[in-house]
């Protein structure tokens, strides 16, 4: 699904990818953590296609194509999410005319009809209750005014509503109390098909309690250092990261 | 009767055309207005078309434009003519009582049976001889024709115009609209001139919507004087969406009593050169007033919302807020004087303006001017101009919304603040759909009536 091969990306002259290898089969969650400014968000910003980024280096193709080649919207309409880590506020901008031009530009792209209006609010009562979203939220502007948590269960609505093959949530449960999280986790593994992939990007092994990863990377310095199965999570958990930066700078 | 003017050197051919014109401009109409023309003349003649070396015309040069050869009807022939009947208004869900003027003249194909017991509605020169109480206590009374050469201009050569008048306690629930069409086969230099009274505890809301129907320059002056007595309503919005030969001074001033409750909006979606007066005297306490307005340019346009704020007596409020939204080469302008005078304490007073520059070659001049003489009163004002935001459009972009179309979302985001001001709900919505059309560019410029959707003919689409 995605292969990514040596990326290297810098912001202002300022590297902060230095050589990220990485590949995600189908059907597969991966998590990736690591310490404060090691190029988690930067590495979802530059899959996602943010030209505040220069890629310098380096390969990713996703089903087969170049994703550095396609535009940020061409990368979401070939089934690539990103879940925001800071949702941005769109006073003036409806959630209902928000997802309609988003949901009706992919079909455009799959060479579909776009949906009536009454299909389209039929699809999005679904996914509202999918989710366990408030409906209050969708009748007001994007983001505008919404808590914390309900910035991040409207991500997870709109990536029901958009039904990627590959999503990437980033620091999703930053900010979250309890129960936000397990709805938020809850409507990520609703979501789950054997098809698609995810990747959860986090500081906590909390949020992997609920969506349980098939491999966990650490992050460190631009690179992934160290790469194992779920349980690598509970050992960061408890030993935080000073071992692996250790071991790293060794 | 047309007569024909070349004007080249301005206050020359102006006076001339003013001295030889004096006797039709006289000629029927109220003795009030001929009392005040004279003088208004002279004030004119003084201070001359405004150049951008008058302060308060600083950012809007209207010698140029003034200029040319224009014709001008000093008798009323397009008030019979039958423009209005070739107009079709086919958007049934905006119900209002319709009022169509050409060229200024008040249209005597009017029908204003429908409205409620006591309104009167109707040419400004026949409802001044019908009820002169009425006309003699309030025309010239706020229009600052002593000191605004526009104003003067507009009150030397006022010969019509729409009069509504609003009994006490009435409240008329359908909006007025005022269609000003403007037609002809030459270049036209047109003065209109409405007198609005609104009585003691009555309520009505009024549109006004700008059209150009032939492709000719016009060139307007139109003034519009507004009375909100005490614990009235009053809403003006006014569509402006003419052809970019269209220059336009339009003047709106409202005089405040006590609890009275007015709003204005002027919504420039299309036009030439515009300038918009907006000047709201609050002469009573108690009073609140809500000053708003959109503009959203392209090609070489040009708005300038001049705006007054007179807080004369204590305890008044006042909301103001412009925003535009400019691209290509358009150029725009925003003054916001708020004059707190020495006893107006308790007043509050805000002010925003907000401007979009969508290319570097677009510009805007934004000056807020406050002037506070009360030393308890809570003002406040401010004047952004910035580009979108980048952050908004990738998070657009991310979910599979293209460049273009996200910019079309965002600049309706930025505008959306000012359309939600508008009190009438189905005007509100028309309102939206056409913004939305213009950021597409699917505006069919000519369709000048935002509200009849009227198409006009290819060649004014420019």
């Amino acid at each position: 699904m995605l292969v990514i091969k040596d990326l290297h990306a810098k912001i202002d002259d300022k590297e902060i990818l230095r050589g990220i290898n990485l590949e995600i089969k189908p059907g597969e969650v991966h998590a990736i953590m690591g310490p404060n400014g090691s190029g988690k968000s930067t590495l979802s910003s530059v899959l996602a296609g943010n030209e505040k980024f220069e890629v310098c280096e380096g390969s990713v193709s996703f089903q087969g194509k170049d994703l550095l080649d396609l535009s940020p919207e061409d990368r979401a309409r070939e089934g690539l999410f990103l879940s925001f880590q800071y949702p941005v506020e769109i006073p003036g901008v409806s959630m209902v005319n928000f997802m309609r031009t988003a949901v009706n530009e992919h079909r455009k792209y799959r060479e579909e009809d776009s949906y009536s209006a009454s299909e389209f609010l039929k699809l999005m009562r679904e996914k509202k209750k999918l989710v366990e979203i408030d409906s209050n939220l969708t009748n007001r502007s994007v983001n505008e005014g919404f808590s914390g948590g309900e910035k991040k269960k409207n991500e997870i609505f709109q990536m029901a509503m958009l039904e990627p093959k590959l999503a990437i949530l980033d620091e999703t449960d930053s900010g979250l109390d309890i129960d936000a999280l397990r709805i938020v986790a809850n409507g990520v593994n609703k979501l789950k098909t054997p098809e698609n992939s995810t990747i959860v990007i986090t500081h906590y092994q909390r949020l992997l309690d609920y969506i349980v990863p098939d491999y966990v990377h650490v992050l460190y310095k631009g690179r992934i250092v160290k790469s194992a199965g779920k349980e690598l999570a509970h050992e960061l958990e408890e030993k935080g990261y000073d071992w692996i930066k250790k071991e790293f700078e060794d | 009767m047309n007569k024909t003017c070349r004007i080249v050197n301005l206050q020359e051919e102006y006076s001339q055309l003013f001295q030889e014109s004096l006797a039709h401009l006289e000629d029927g109409a109220p003795s009030k207005m001929n009392a005040l023309r004279t003088k208004a003349f002279e004030v004119f003649n003084e201070k001359g078309i405004p150049s951008n070396k008058v302060e308060a015309y600083k950012y809007t040069n209207l010698q140029p434009y003034f200029k040319g050869t224009l014709d001008i009807a000093l008798t009323n022939e397009a008030a019979f003519n039958d423009t209005v009947t070739q107009f079709n208004c086919d958007v049934p869900e905006l119900d209002t009582h319709n009022v169509f003027l050409v060229n200024g003249w008040y249209s005597h194909q009017n029908d204003v049976s429908g409205l409620p017991k006591g309104v009167i509605v109707g040419s400004l020169r026949d409802m001044a001889a019908q009820h002169p109480d009425i006309f003699d206590k309030y025309y010239g009374e706020t229009a600052p024709a002593d000191e605004d050469p526009m104003a003067a201009m507009n009150t030397a050569f006022a010969q019509g115009g729409a009069f509504v008048y609003i009994p006490k306690g009435v409240v008329v629930d359908k909006p007025i609209q005022l269609v000003n069409i403007m037609n002809g086969d030459s270049d036209r230099l047109v003065f209109q001139r409405n007198l609005v009274v609104v009585e003691e505890n009555a309520q009505v809301k009024m549109m006004m919507c700008d059209h150009t129907i032939s492709p000719q320059k016009f060139v307007i002056n139109n003034l519009t004087e507004v009375f909100a007595n005490e614990n009235s309503v009053f809403d003006v919005y006014n569509v402006q969406n003419q052809h970019n030969l269209t220059t336009q001074v339009s003047g709106i001033y409202v005089h405040q009593k006590k609890h009275s409750n007015i709003l204005t909006n002027n919504l420039t979606l299309h036009s030439g050169i515009t300038r918009n007066n907006v000047a709201v005297t609050m002469d009573d306490e108690q009073c609140e007033s809500h000053v708003y307005g959109l503009y959203l340019s392209d090609k070489n346009q040009h708005v300038d919302n001049f705006t007054f704020i007179d807080h004369a007596k204590p305890h008044c409020q006042s909301f103001e807020l412009f925003k535009g939204v400019l691209d290509d080469s358009a150029s725009g302008a925003f003054t916001g004087k708020v004059l707190v005078q020495p006893d107006a304490q308790q007043t509050n007073a805000y002010q925003s303006n907000n401007n979009l520059l969508l290319t570097e070659n677009a510009k805007i001049n934004s000056k807020p001017q406050l002037e506070i003489y009360a030393d308890d009163v809570k003002c406040s004002h401010g004047a952004t101009v910035g580009q979108l935001d980048d952050e908004a459009m990738f998070y657009l972009r991310a979910r599979g919304i293209n460049e273009d179309e996200g910019r079309i979302l965002l600049m309706f985001a930025f505008a959306y603040e000012v359309i939600e001001k508008i009190r009438v709900e189905p005007l509100k919505e028309n309102i939206r759909q056409l913004v939305e059309k213009r950021f597409r560019g699917e505006f069919d410029k000519c369709d000048s009536c935002v509200v009849c959707g009227q198409q006009g003919t290819s060649v004014s689409c420019l």
